[in-house]
């Protein structure tokens, strides 16, 4: 049992966990209301076509349907939903919550039927007939830039949502003076994240109050509530996003998404609860998509390997139309590409162009896993021109802490915040040598490259790092209520990642009580009157510094009001353990003063980035029968500025590293040449079961405390995907460098694998 | 049409559509929605019951069909103010992050461990005739129906694993006495 002011750290179990241990976690279809009304969307059969009419007079009359609602029930213009990062480019780009005239992709609504139960309402939008007209179908890279044709004709001259360039230094001189340059084309595959729990809310419409209340929040309830305050013409106190238990975020749960409106819009003009939990098939096309994204890009040495250059361009398709978050990728594809690595002149292009595909968003690491992909690709390709250690090419690259804070490329056009900014602290060799250690580097590299029992052994190194912390701010109120139990509202929003637990450490250690008397309350609206959520590796710094700001808060006050209970001066009282003391030894507890307001509130407030850091090894063995390949070992080590809780660090930091092997070997959402969408259950896309990946082990470290934030903490939710395409390509090279292979291209399946060593003639 | 379901013990009477699966019968008829749809296509493993002792996806049958028959949920298994040793192993091995798969997780391995009891060999087992023993590989293949998107699976084997230990420590000398 931990003492207070020691859970930080300390191996705290999880607290959320008893609840989902017995069945007693709460998710957003457990949630009911009475005499609510079932909704089921109507999708796009067609990825591009003009939209002519809406036959739902048979849906209508079947018993217990209530109404079909399409674009004609929407008053005035169509609200398109906003963006989280505004540019001028992307404004035309922004999806309408419904079709109106013109579909753009496969799975797009253009009708929600609202009926009695779950199974009327499917299989009364079954007999919803949408008149589509066709049109030719842009799915490839080639065919949007051609603008063949045009997704927005009349409103846009081309399919480009947008053009990030991200800069630093002199990259054309750099490039001019390089002893050499290696360069190449990759790409990553279209993926999503896939939580287990399908997308699902509820919305009520207090009529008399003219109040509107969304369940099934997650991840920045507030965001949406502005927005959806905005398309409803409601003031925002006026709108509630209420946060239930979240099977699973990883970046793409919780924007806001057509339903968010469609449904809540049912809620009004019906005037009933309205429901709507996704089916698995129309998740796969409703969800964002992510990844999707080809590279060209150049990497300039000098004979020592010192980097003295990053330049090329990116495409990323980014489907349809751009999504709150579908610039975040692609922006971050280019400002992080140089990743750990002392870069000093980078040129990098980003284009993001839109085809009829299902609109991109965030998956874990976004942008930042497929550029570390391309540029581990290009050190492996360098040191074996240059004739180095693989390890020695990364080594003298890394940056160090004297270095701190150390500038990452700038992007124009910029974006907010974050289009500057600056490695934190870290010696990144550090994390660097303790991985290879793990991984014994000097003995499995006797396997590398070796054919062992009819497979070829390969090992490998990738560095990464994580930005975090995403700002501007977060907020937290702490009170004591009557029974002298502490309650802790946060802004932020759990999405699986035990939130609840690592808030009641820090609120624990900082107010000096056992974690038992602590209470949280996190991710709705109802709680704060601002606040930002879970997004961005940020809970735990940003989240976590307002828990304990509020707590300091708290603290404060209550010696205030425990000086004036005793009619003594404030620095004459000692707060010790929930406990205020006199000078003459008179005691008084939390709740002895609950009564008199005992609360504390706080803004933490910082833009700066944390970045971890961190290093991924791994070794392959690949079968060349088969093109399969298995991973025999894989170490991670991150250093995350200070570790609060061990056990969710390492829970995220594996978890993550499996979806990353999923990322690289499996997982892809095809389309056909119609703009189809060639998956629909989860026997076509294949994620990590528990036979597939036993062999990760992970490390993590807490050297270098950031200095952005009085915790120290560095966001550590995301990195452990980051390295893993890079790490196993490189891996499966070096393994198979008898045939001179370079696997440039994810996901790296068995019949990829297989063609780079049968190519065809 | 109606149906009577013995759910955890209890017998409860109830007007379905016969098109009614047993997984929406559990969670919307009778509210006991601990057991989750993951993807109602039996490719997840969220929804796994215990029916008659043996697991099944209830989202691949019908409540029709098991009117004589005895379900057991997540809820059944363990009274609220005691987890039970594998609740507890879970707990302890951080074998979950959201939770969404953990009702499905718990059911499955409770039911893989009374499968390795009674001697069922699996696809990695070396041996089909001989007494099965519970390692990594085993514990993983047989439960690899039971999707976890967090990747929890270390946690998940290693509680699973702890759990069949302790009962393997507590038989013999059960049996003993």
């Amino acid at each position: 049992m931990n003492t207070p002011n020691t859970y930080i750290g300390g191996h705290v179990e999880r607290v959320e966990d008893a609840r989902f241990l017995r069945g007693a976690g709460r998710y957003i279809d457990d949630v009911t209301r009475e005499g609510m009304l079932h909704a089921c969307v109507v999708r796009s059969a067609v990825a591009h076509g003009r939209l002519v009419s809406i036959d739902a007079e048979e849906a209508l009359a079947m018993p217990g349907v209530h109404a079909v609602l399409t674009a004609a029930d929407v008053t005035g213009e169509i609200p398109t939903i906003p963006f989280r990062r505004p540019n001028p480019k992307i404004g035309p780009y922004a999806q309408p919550v419904i079709a109106r005239e013109r579909v753009r992709y496969f799975g797009e609504p253009v009708a929600l039927v609202l009926a009695d139960s779950p199974e009327l309402a499917e299989d009364a939008a079954e007999l919803v007939l949408p008149e589509i007209e066709p049109l030719p179908a842009v799915v490839t890279r080639d065919a949007a830039l051609a603008a063949e044709p045009l997704l927005f004709p009349g409103t846009t001259e081309d399919n480009l949502a947008a053009v990030f360039t991200a800069g630093k230094g002199d990259a054309e001189a750099a490039f001019a003076g390089a002893a050499l340059v290696v360069g190449d084309s990759f790409s990553t595959q279209r993926q999503t994240a896939l939580p287990l729990e399908t997308r699902g809310l509820l919305a009520e419409w207090d009529a008399d109050a003219q109040h509107l209340t969304v369940h099934g929040a997650a991840k920045l309830p507030f965001f949406n509530r502005r927005a959806m305050a905005k398309m409803m013409d409601l003031p925002e106190t006026s709108v509630d996003y209420v946060e239930h238990d979240v099977g699973g975020g990883f970046g793409a749960r919780g924007e806001f998404y057509p339903e968010d409106f469609l449904v809540a819009l049912a809620a009004r003009i019906t005037g009933r609860p309205v429901k709507w939990v996704e089916d698995r098939r129309e998740h796969f096309a409703a969800i964002a998509h992510s990844r999707e994204a080809e590279a060209q890009v150049e990497l300039a040495l000098d004979a020592s390997g010192r980097i003295l250059g990053l330049r090329g361009e990116m495409f990323m398709n980014v489907g349809a139309y751009v999504r709150p978050n579908g610039m975040t990728p692609v922006r971050n594809c280019a400002q992080f590409m140089s990743g750990p690595y002392r870069v000093p002149n980078i040129a990098l292009q980003a284009t993001a162009y839109v085809a009829n595909k299902t609109p991109a968003g965030t998956f874990r690491g976004p942008g930042r896993y497929e550029g570390s992909f391309f540029i581990e690709r290009l050190l492996d390709m360098a040191a074996a021109r240059l004739g180095l250690d693989r390890r020695t090419i990364r080594q003298v690259n890394l940056l160090t802490n004297a270095e701190m804070p150390y500038p990452l490329a700038q992007i124009r056009p910029s974006d907010g915040s974050r289009a500057e900014t600056s490695c934190d602290s870290g010696e990144y060799s550090e994390a660097f040598h303790r991985c290879l250690q793990a991984f014994d580097w000097e003995e499995k590299e006797k396997l590398d490259g070796r054919l062992i029992d009819g497979r070829y052994h390969g090992i490998a190194v990738s560095c990464f790092i994580e930005g975090g912390a995403s700002g501007p701010a977060e907020t937290a109120r702490i009170q004591v209520a009557g029974d002298g139990g502490v309650e802790v509202y946060v802004g932020s929003s759990a999405i699986g990642q035990g939130l609840e637990t690592v808030m009641a450490q820090i609120a624990a250690d900082t107010l000096g009580l056992p974690m038992e008397c602590i209470r949280i309350y996190h991710g709705s609206t109802t709680y704060l009157a601002e606040g930002w959520g879970s997004y961005g590796s940020r809970a735990t710094v940003m989240g976590g510094n307002a828990v304990r700001e509020a707590a300091l808060a708290l603290l404060a006050r209550f010696r205030a009001l425990a000086a004036r209970r005793l009619g003594v001066g404030e620095a004459e009282v000692s707060v010790v353990g929930g406990q205020a003391v006199g000078p003459d030894g008179a005691v008084l507890d939390l709740a002895d003063l609950a009564a008199e307001g005992l609360a504390g509130e706080a803004k933490f407030l910082n833009s700066d980035a944390t970045y971890t850091n961190g290093t991924a090894a791994v070794h392959v063995a690949v079968d060349p029968e088969t093109g399969r390949v298995e991973v025999l070992d894989y170490v991670v080590c991150d250093e995350v500025g200070r570790i609060v809780n061990a056990l969710t660090l390492h829970g995220q930091v594996t978890g993550a590293a499996v979806q990353g092997f999923g990322s690289v070997f499996g997982e892809e959402l095809p389309y056909d040449d119609d703009g189809a969408l060639l998956v629909g259950t989860l026997a076509d896309y294949l994620v990590p079961l528990a036979t597939d990946y036993p062999r990760v082990r992970c490390l993590s470290l807490e050297s270098y405390p950031s200095p952005t934030n009085p915790l120290g903490a560095k966001g550590a939710g995301e990195g452990g995907i980051i390295p893993v395409g890079g790490a196993v390509a490189n891996a499966v090279a070096s393994a198979l460098r008898a045939f001179g292979v370079a696997p440039n291209h994810l996901p790296l399946s068995p019949a990829r694998v297989w063609a780079l060593l049968n190519p065809p003639d | 049409m109606e149906i009577t379901l013995t759910v955890n013990g209890r017998a409860q009477a109830l007007e379905l559509d016969p098109r009614t699966t047993l997984l929406d019968a559990l969670r919307d008829h009778l509210q006991l929605t601990g057991t989750k749809k993951g993807c109602d296509h039996g490719q997840c493993g969220a929804c796994t019951i215990l029916l008659n002792g043996r697991r099944i996806n209830a989202c691949l049958t019908l409540a029709a069909m098991h009117e004589a028959d005895e379900i057991a949920t997540i809820e059944g298994l363990a009274p609220p103010d005691d987890p039970g040793a594998l609740q507890a192993a879970f707990l302890h091995h951080d074998g979950f992050q959201c939770g969404y798969c953990t009702p499905g997780q718990i059911v499955s391995a409770t039911g893989m461990l009374e499968e390795a009891r009674a001697g069922w060999p699996s696809h990695v087992s070396p041996n089909l005739e001989a007494e099965v023993a519970l390692d990594r590989s085993e514990v993983a293949e047989r439960m690899s129906g039971n999707l976890c998107r967090c990747a929890a699976y270390t946690g998940i084997v290693e509680a699973i694993l702890e759990t069949a230990e302790q009962e393997r420590d507590v038989e013999p000398r059960e049996a003993a006495e």
